[in-house]
């Protein structure tokens, strides 16, 4: 069984920041690998290790800067990675759920694999939508916020839990071909070990242009434009203790005397 | 004329609160666009529940009766099949769990550009959605083109349609294949355990900020030092460091205590969901611009590993 894991390198943006027209500034960025795939590379990685997957493709949309993230999948344990980016994608600012789809699909179809593993969602855009829509489009079942995966490849069924609100889990069977979007907490992602990290040098990441998955530019048109972006103000009305650690410490206590909490 | 066609949601036998939020929702745009408001319920005890979904604004009731429990399949089907028969320029969904199982097929299947978790919606010349990006930092406008488009509005952003409508309720009849390739077997409560955080009274919780598992004890001694009990943000329960029915928020549990003590939780909408119930918040971070600090009563913009030992020995 082959498994292949969509990997995202995601923004995050640090506590103090400025906003440049429909952007946070560059400076204000640093990279790395979403934290939903890297709980969908772990879980790839797991099935190889126990047995139903022969191997694990990675694939990512990104510039070359992406490399570095992908590398981070490949030392996890990922055999090798698909890189798409092109010219055309340059210059669009919000990459949407259909455009994302059209490329993942296309490499789907290259690669057929019998399971797709993406994470829920990715931190910077949040838009949790393009593991189900890539479903729907390759023809393949799906389940979305999954946080348990128990997979029979004799039945080729995969009994997953998935993560509802309120503390309730849909104890739900799947058949293969499938994707499964996965949730933090359904395992512990490990560390790259230095050996990893030393083997990720040599796998090969094929990058790929539109051309190359047999796309042309009408594939990353987007009907989602943003046109603004901005700082949400603030609502709070919070009393804020002044003064260092012991004062700041004192008068919390005070309230939580007042409250009858704690004495 | 623009009509939308609304998804509402249920489980277990009963309608959950966004079914009332996609009224609003749904009821805002088709006045800013002069359409009717459709609401769609599917699965289950749907004819049932149409008398309570006929609330104030809504137009039309369509039922569609096939399936128990909720099924991506099912939905999928049965929203295609009202969308090629009403033809509403907007579909409104939820962005929950089940939301995200559906909603991106739909979108994909009948070709509509697809805007999830909005905060905000605004019917003018075109469509626009508000959305959040970077967890939360920051908000942005998004223009959404095509003729039609599918949209996903988060929990608890609009209020709940209330009194008591005149729509028109009619069972739709739908071709729908149920032989799917998922197949729900059950349902799980999660936690269990000893503790029953919904209950306690003063709640000390901690969020990704205690930043290591070996920083737990400090926070158990002031948990002891003040006789509260111990819960936590997301990362603690994913990261192994407490069991899960210690968690709050949208996945774990709605607690609603006398004194909730956020430390080192910087306030994600998902968490928020799960204590803004909170008689007293009062908050511990070291960013002023945490989404904790909006919904705080009281706070301390500081280092934890500073405060908190001091906190301890003020009630040893």
């Amino acid at each position: 069984m082959k498994v292949l894991v969509t990997v995202k390198e995601v923004a995050e943006v640090a506590d103090d920041f400025e906003i440049e027209g429909t952007e946070v500034g560059e400076r204000y960025l640093e990279y790395d690998l979403n934290e939903w795939d890297d709980y969908a590379v772990e879980e790839a990685v797991q099935l190889k290790e126990d047995g139903p997957a022969d191997e694990v493709v990675s694939v990512t949309i990104g510039p070359e800067r992406a490399d570095e993230t992908i590398r981070m999948a490949l030392a996890k344990g990922a055999d090798r990675a698909v890189r798409v980016w092109d010219d055309a994608l340059e210059g669009v600012d919000l990459l949407d759920v259909e455009t994302k789809t059209n490329l993942l699909a296309a490499v789907v179809e290259e690669e057929e694999p019998d399971l797709v593993l993406t994470g829920v969602q990715a931190g910077d855009d949040a838009f949790g939508a393009t593991g189900v829509s890539l479903a729907d489009e390759i023809g393949f079942q799906w389940g979305a916020v999954v946080n348990a995966l128990d997979f029979d490849a004799d039945e080729g069924v995969a009994s997953v839990h998935r993560e509802l609100e309120g503390g309730v889990e849909e104890l739900t069977d799947i058949d293969v071909p499938a994707v499964l979007t996965i949730q933090t907490g359904i395992n512990e992602p490990r560390y790259a070990s230095l050996r990893g990290i030393r083997q990720a040098q040599s796998k090969e990441i094929a990058p790929k242009t539109l051309a190359d998955i047999g796309l042309d530019a009408d594939a990353v048109e987007s009907d989602l434009t943003m046109t603004s972006m901005y700082e949400p103000e603030s609502e709070s009305d919070a009393e804020i203790f002044e003064g260092d650690a012991s004062e700041t410490a004192g008068k919390l206590a005070e309230v939580l005397r007042e409250k009858g909490v704690a004495q | 004329m623009t009509d939308v066609l609304a998804i509402t949601e249920h489980r277990r036998g009963d309608l959950r609160d966004v079914s009332y939020e996609v009224i609003t929702a749904g009821r805002q745009l088709a006045d800013e666009s002069g359409g009717d408001l459709h609401l769609a319920v599917i699965s289950g005890n749907a004819t049932g529940f149409a008398d309570d979904l006929n609330r104030e604004g809504v137009d039309y009731v369509h039922t569609v009766s096939e399936g128990e429990e909720f099924n991506h399949d099912v939905y999928t089907q049965a929203i295609e099949a009202l969308h090629a028969e009403l033809d509403p320029e907007v579909v409104l969904m939820p962005n929950s769990v089940n939301g995200l199982d559906y909603a991106p097929a739909v979108a994909n299947r009948l070709d509509l550009p697809l805007a999830t978790d909005a905060v905000g919606i605004e019917y003018g010349d075109s469509l626009t959605v508000t959305r959040e990006m970077y967890g939360s930092k920051v908000e942005t406008t998004v223009e959404v083109g095509g003729d039609q488009q599918a949209v996903t509005i988060r929990g608890a952003e609009w209020s709940a349609a209330e009194g008591v409508g005149d729509a028109e309720i009619s069972e739709f009849e739908a071709d729908i294949d149920t032989d799917t390739g998922s197949r729900v077997t059950g349902f799980e409560e999660v936690g269990g355990g000893d503790v029953d955080i919904s209950d306690a009274e003063f709640l000390i919780s901690i969020g990704r900020g205690i930043e290591e598992e070996e920083n737990l004890p400090l926070i158990e001694d002031l948990v002891e030092a003040t006789d509260a009990t111990l819960s936590s943000s997301r990362p603690i329960v994913d990261n192994g460091w407490l069991p899960k029915n210690r968690q709050v928020g949208q996945s774990g549990k709605v607690v609603t205590p006398d004194v909730y003590l956020a430390i080192g939780i910087s306030g994600a909408v998902q968490h928020v969901a799960g204590m803004k119930g909170s008689d007293t918040i009062i908050a511990i971070n070291t960013d002023p611009n945490a989404p904790i600090f909006d919904i705080a009563d009281y706070g301390i913009v500081g280092d934890l590993f500073e405060v908190v030992p001091e906190l301890i020995e003020q009630f040893e």
